[in-house]
């Protein structure tokens, strides 16, 4: 069977639970061996549509109306034709091997084994993974697990491949290795291709066609040779000179019962009125560094050292941050983690940002007028009474900033604030981080992504990959 | 981030070369006769027949060994001591009581950790599912589960130290500390709930709810040697047996 053939005519769906509609008035034509890169808006149903394609929306999870078929049929019928692979590798991997997993696939549809490990070999090369059938899938790195979850949706030869925002969780270099897999595979337009990714530019050489999702309903094509509008960059003031406020002095960490250490002995040194990004391979100690600085680990060698002007009321200053009590913690240094919804511990946005000014023994009155305040300029006054986690990835992002400023900390602590945020997210990140430059306040950003370091930094801390010991 | 106990493929071991399911039938005899002795003699010959297949299963240190079964220790320690003191013998004969509960309860545990220690878990599933009709959605299932358990570890440490990032410690207070312990595992759930669906999403894509009967691409055979192997466990059983009766301990719970 070749590649697949996708028509959508008025097509549309709603969530079961919900009054409006994920995506309507959709009227698409997909051609066999076509590559198509699905863009929209947070929120415009790039991801339903996706899983329509994939027949893994079931009857009771909301109305259908329209036409959607893959090669003529209901793609529930059409399930063993299309191949998909979504945003996260470790939900998606099944077997501890590398060619079980691949394996999986096939041996559900029913291949006798004889030409199992012909066919997992066969999709193993195609997505240019050369570590063997036998490595452990643990032991991968996150691009290699997104390679083999790849083959794996290969091995049985899809007609149709969709990709639900396959590069998000990785990073740089694990998103070229992805990308470069996905070329290598498609490149005999033996399957029908559709691509959602939020790295819209990186994209566009492997594909034939772009169509945006209209979040109001509807599709519109974009013409050949477009591209997205360039990144809104903030303008910044000069900084003024720099008082230190906190310092590592060769601080390295080891894990218990590992001997390799997770973060060599380093120096760092933020000051108000600077921003510090670190930048440096997985595996470098990136946010190793992050938790050291930002007092919720001890280091295992060396010590992070706040300044008087950070230790300024507390009852003990010579401890280092990581012996501070929380409430101390949370008005001296805030930190922000990559995933936002690890910092939300109550049932509504507004609650969530008054939290810490209470926990620092702020007042019921202050702490709501605060929480009003940063509402009101993170455009989330809409959604003071909102749950924390029904908000969009942006909102979220923007959320756990917010919540971590609340307290107004002199140093805030960023792990990959814009890791896996579209355009229109990334900008209001930007934009937002910028307004907390000010002469006052230091920055410790954990990034890899070279916009954000261009756009905010002004000194930069380079890691390495710490060598094995023993 | 790597946590310390990834599940990966087991190394394989002399053990690994018995199918699983012959270890389990092994087991299964074992348990019966374990069950129903009540006396210290028979008890005593498995469990030592047990420590000889300690090699075979890759634990030759010491340290490896106490590593694995430390916990196993300290409860059949905990289940003698209680038999000692709160049973309603006293003196010597309470002594001995405590010894047969403590034995017992090691010779019963013991053969799990030979399994856990040999057999590679996607090989028991195999196994699992081709000899005794184990439904491939439960075994494949678990398996699937079985991968999350060390993300969960990671994710844990995570949200803890994001809560104190937050401002949330629970100082000196214990009623804090269980309070603040029940809303991380909370907040560990609905993470956990979150990947598990993505998971299954990901599996059904795959094509692993279809209705298409499943084939296995590794098999699994039963040897000649699986069949020793069941042999001789039933074999050391009787003999076990058979001296704890010589010797006029034997009196079984069904006696």
């Amino acid at each position: 069977m070749g590649p697949s053939r996708v028509r959508l005519a008025g097509w549309g769906f709603r969530h079961a639970s919900r009054r409006a509609w994920a995506v309507r008035d959709v009227d698409l034509e997909i051609e066999p061996g076509e590559r198509m890169l699905l863009t929209g808006a947070s929120g415009s149903g790039k991801s339903t549509l996706l899983r329509a394609l994939g027949g893994l929306l079931v009857p009771e999870s909301g109305d259908a109306e329209g036409v959607l078929t893959v090669d003529g049929g209901l793609p529930d019928r059409r399930r063993h034709r299309v191949g998909m692979v979504f945003q996260d590798p470790d939900s998606q991997l099944v077997m501890t091997r590398s060619g079980d997993d691949v394996a999986f696939g096939l041996e559900n549809a029913g291949l006798p084994p004889e030409r199992i490990w012909p066919a997992v070999d066969a999709a193993l090369d195609a997505v240019g993974f050369d570590l063997g059938r036998d490595r452990p899938t643990a032991a991968l790195s996150g691009g290699q697990k997104q390679r083999l979850v790849l083959a794996g949706a290969l091995a049985p030869r899809p007609g149709l491949l969709v990709l639900d925002e396959p590069t998000a969780q990785l990073d740089p270099g694990g998103a070229d290795l992805v990308r470069s897999a996905v070329a290598r595979a498609v490149g005999d337009r033996a399957a029908t291709l559709v691509v959602v990714d939020h790295d819209v530019e990186a994209w566009l050489p492997l594909v034939d066609r772009v169509v945006e999702l209209l979040p109001s309903g509807g599709v519109v094509e974009h013409a050949p040779g477009w591209a997205p509008a360039p990144l809104r960059f903030p303008s910044r003031r000069p900084s003024a000179p720099a008082e230190l406020l906190l310092t590592a002095e060769r601080a390295g960490y080891t894990h218990r019962g590992s001997s390799a250490p997770a973060l060599c002995p380093t120096d760092a040194a933020l000051s108000a009125g600077r921003t510090l990004a670190v930048t440096g391979p997985n595996g470098s100690g990136k946010s190793t560094l992050a938790l050291l600085l930002a007092g919720l680990r001890p280091p295992t060698t060396g010590r992070v050292v706040a300044a008087p002007p950070l230790t300024a009321g507390l009852r003990n200053p010579a401890r280092p941050p990581s012996r501070w009590r929380a409430a101390d913690l949370v008005d001296r240094i805030g930190t922000v983690f990559q995933q936002p919804e690890h910092q939300f511990l109550t049932g509504r946005v507004r609650d969530e940002l008054s939290l810490g000014p209470l926990r620092s023994g702020t007042g019921a009155t202050a702490a709501g007028r605060l929480a009003d305040e940063l509402l009101e300029r993170l455009g989330l006054s809409s959604l003071g009474d909102a749950n924390p986690f029904t908000l969009s990835g942006g909102q979220q992002r923007r959320l756990s900033v917010a919540t971590a400023l609340a307290t107004r900390p002199r140093v805030l602590v960023l792990d990959e604030p814009t890791f896996g945020q579209d355009r229109d997210t990334w900008a209001e990140l930007v934009a937002l981080l910028a307004e907390q430059q000010d002469g006052e306040r230091a920055l410790c950003l954990v990034t890899h992504d070279a916009a954000v370091v261009a756009a905010l930094a002004d000194d930069v801390l380079h890691l390495g990959v710490p060598a094995a010991v023993g | 981030m790597s946590t310390p106990f990834a599940l990966g493929p087991a190394r394989p071991v002399p053990l690994s070369a018995i199918n699983p399911v012959a270890q389990l039938s092994a087991i299964a005899v074992l348990t019966v006769v374990l069950l129903v002795s009540r006396d210290l003699v028979a008890p005593s010959l498995l469990l030592g027949a047990e420590l000889t297949l300690l090699p075979a299963a890759g634990l030759t240190s010491p340290g490896q060994v106490l590593r694995r079964i430390w916990p196993l220790l300290a409860s059949a320690a905990g289940v003698a001591w209680v038999n000692v003191a709160f049973g309603s013998l006293s003196g010597a004969e309470a002594w001995i009581s405590g010894a047969t509960w403590g034995v017992r309860v090691l010779a019963l545990a013991l053969p799990g950790i030979l399994l856990v220690a040999g057999t590679d878990p996607v090989r028991l599933a195999d196994a699992l599912t081709i000899h005794w009709r184990v439904p491939t959605r439960f075994a494949y299932g678990a398996l699937a589960a079985l991968r999350l358990v060390p993300l969960l570890a990671a994710e844990w440490e995570t949200i803890r130290l994001a809560r104190r990032a937050r401002g949330v410690d629970a100082g000196a207070s214990p009623v804090a500390h269980v309070r603040l312990l029940g809303s991380t595992a909370f907040a560990l759930l609905v993470g956990a709930i979150r990947r598990g669906t993505r998971l299954a999403t990901a599996m059904d894509a795959r094509g692993f709810d279809s209705d298409v009967p499943r084939t296995n691409a590794r098999g699994s055979v039963l040897r000649r040697r699986d069949v020793v192997f069941v042999v001789a466990a039933v074999a050391v059983c009787v003999a076990a047996v058979t001296v704890s009766v010589l010797l006029g301990a034997w009196h079984p719970v069904l006696g």
